[in-house]
């Protein structure tokens, strides 16, 4: 597997507190992963570590093979995205296309020209007057049309209202499409998650909880409910991610390659959010967040 | 990233260069003004054969209190400088977060400091010189008519090339204010109270260090004394003049002492003391004593080495500070830089 972002046991101290620590992760190349996890799992750290705008206290990270932003060649080669987008709130959008393309060799002014058009933004128009989601759009242009190969958003959308976030997650899609590049896209909004990502990484505490292709983790987890079982009866290949057992009644979330035939079973598919729910809320699980690390390791 | 740069610092500029505009219209209309009451005065006193009044005449005009106003804006203007364009430039950026926008570019944090401090570090200096410049044709009227004006004191140089590494210090002090504290307005704060701390500081401790100074020691003669008298312990008082032989230097002690080397303070006051005996009795006292005088001194000649000196002092200091601000935006790039983290961690995850 090609990898975009490549870490081993990261980690980031602010003061005292870990934002992340001792964090093992790979993201494939040519995929919109999404990054998801609760508030505090250290996502955007992570992200800002990988944009070279902090330095790791502890461990290593590579972003397309190499340290992150030690170069003007690797600035080139990597798109941010910052929370809440800042822009700067004097500059006109025609200032911002200009520093863009002052500051970036591979910048592609016609993309950029185009792409300020479509989305109807007023080039004379003081940046600071715009409004969020016009905001968020011009930040990613300017992201965008350096030519990165590698393009990464710190919740692009949490600032943005349902409307704007749409368009906007649209409007990524179809430059992504036009680029080619791989991107990597934190977010807590699973929904948005669902909509633009083919690769899902759900973080908690610094951990990957599950790690992979999204219509392959929801083809390999079901929901099941039957007649009260012991757990330990099951078959050796499930993996119980949840279990819960009420009178007579046993719900299970499992994770299998194989299907499901015994008929004492009701299988039920599992939403994006259900799953990614079920894996947040597992207890601080060493062994399976190891195991999952190999698995997109390999 | 020059460019851009320029185009960061340009409203700063065109307000910086809007009150410099102002300042020498103001100085202009004035200055004519001036010269021209200068040189009716002195067409006067030219005729009558006798100039010593001619400066009074400008104090009580006014223009010599406006005069020492304008000398110590010369010494804020820096102080501003390091204010309105040295705390903003990095401050800012941490503060509103563009940082994150900016150092994500195609360009390296070394570059885009060194095109910042390059574009408004250049300006700051010709700012600052600038106005030493208008302050000091503004006040050359003035200085003239001064027989005893001297540039060269123990105040800080108000004319010359100093003011420039003044201004050079102050902007790079504002940079590293602004770039340790990360917030502009409290960064200008500190800036100003640093900055005028050093201004005072400098030209008590280390200015007349900066070359060692002359001694003379010669006989004391009665007219240096300006006051004769006793202390409350019964010993000689005695004030003398500012060294009379020695125009335009800056004299940093003068001593009286006996031919052995003892202060003349150490005498009795004898008849100097007493208010009955007179004036006479005292100075052929005082002429016994055999009173020897020792002013340490710099002479005029060395205005010039100082102010060079002076300059790259401050020119020195302000390059140590940028120099530190290229190793901690490339050491740090950690930690506090980071500004909007939760504080508070919610025990369920927010979906």
């Amino acid at each position: 597997m090609n990898t975009v972002i490549e870490a081993s046991g990261l980690g980031k101290r602010y003061g005292r507190r870990w934002a992340l620590a001792d964090c093992t992760l790979a993201v494939p190349a040519g995929r919109v992963t999404g990054l998801v996890g609760p508030n505090g799992a250290g996502k955007s750290t992570l992200l800002q570590l990988a944009a070279g705008l902090l330095e790791p206290d502890s461990g290593g990270i590579r972003v397309l093979g190499k340290p992150p932003a030690r170069t003007p060649a690797q600035l080139g080669r990597v798109g941010f995205l910052a929370q809440d987008a800042p822009v700067y709130a004097g500059l006109s959008v025609a200032g911002h296309l200009r520093m863009g393309a002052w500051l970036n060799h591979g910048w592609d002014t016609e993309f950029a020209k185009r792409r300020i058009s479509d989305l109807g933004l007023n080039l004379q128009q003081r940046a600071g007057s715009l409004s969020g989601g016009q905001r968020a759009q011009l930040a990613l242009t300017l992201a965008t049309a350096k030519r990165p190969e590698l393009l990464l958003l710190d919740e692009p959308v949490a600032s943005l209202d349902p409307l704007a976030r749409r368009e906007f997650l649209r409007d990524l899609m179809e430059t992504v499409a036009e680029q080619q590049v791989s991107v990597v896209l934190s977010s807590h909004l699973i929904a948005d998650i669902e909509r633009v990502c083919d690769y899902l990484i759900v973080l908690t505490a610094s951990r990957v909880r599950l790690a992979g292709e999204t219509e392959a983790l929801l083809a390999t987890h079901h929901r099941l409910s039957g007649p009260r079982r012991d757990p330990r009866t099951l078959r050796a290949s499930w993996e119980v991610i949840e279990e819960s057992h009420v009178g007579k009644q046993s719900t299970l979330l499992v994770r299998t390659s194989e299907p499901v035939l015994d008929p004492a079973w009701t299988v039920r598919p599992v939403s994006l959010e259900d799953l990614v729910l079920a894996y947040m809320s597992q207890p601080g699980d060493a062994a399976r967040a190891d195991l999952t690390g190999l698995e997109i390791a390999s | 990233m020059i460019r851009f740069a320029w185009i960061r610092f340009r409203a700063q500029a065109a307000v910086g260069a809007g009150v410099l505009a102002i300042a020498a219209i103001v100085l202009l209309v004035t200055g004519i003004q001036l010269a021209r009451a200068y040189d009716a005065a002195a067409a006067v006193c030219k005729q009558q054969g006798n100039c010593a009044g001619l400066f009074n005449a400008f104090l009580t005009q006014g223009y010599f209190t406006a005069g020492k106003l304008l000398g110590a804006a010369g010494l804020a203007v820096p102080g501003l400088i390091g204010m309105f364009w040295g705390a903003p430039l990095v401050a800012r950026e941490l503060e509103t977060g563009t940082f994150r926008l900016a150092w994500t570019q195609g360009v390296t944090r070394t570059r885009w400091l060194a095109a910042k401090l390059a574009i408004a570090g250049v300006a700051a200096i010709a700012a600052g010189e600038l106005f030493t410049l208008m302050v000091n044709w503004w006040s050359s009227p003035i200085h003239k008519a001064n027989a005893g004006y001297t540039a060269f004191t123990s105040g800080s140089f108000h004319s010359g090339v100093a003011p420039a590494g003044y201004a050079a210090f102050a902007f790079a002090l504002g940079v590293t204010a602004g770039l340790l504290i990360r917030r502009t307005l409290p960064a200008m704060a500190v800036t100003l109270a640093v900055f005028t701390a050093v201004i005072i500081a400098f030209p008590i401790w280390v200015r007349p260090h900066l070359i060692p100074p002359a001694r003379t020691t010669s006989a004391l003669s009665l007219a240096s004394l300006a006051v004769t008298g006793s202390t409350s312990d019964g010993h000689l008082l005695l004030t003398t003049h500012t060294a009379t032989g020695l125009p335009g230097a800056w004299v940093i002690s003068s001593q009286v002492t006996t031919p052995d080397g003892r202060a003349a303070s150490s005498e009795p006051a004898g008849p100097c003391g007493t208010s009955s005996a007179s004036a006479q009795a005292c100075n052929d006292y005082i002429e016994s004593l055999h009173l020897r005088q020792t002013v340490t001194y710099q002479p005029a000649s060395r205005y010039w080495a100082f102010q060079w000196i002076e300059t790259a002092v401050y020119l020195a200091l302000a390059l140590a500070l940028a120099g530190f601000c290229f190793w901690w935006i490339n050491r740090n790039r950690s930690t506090e830089l980071n500004i909007r983290r939760p504080r508070t961690r919610q025990p369920a995850p927010a979906l």
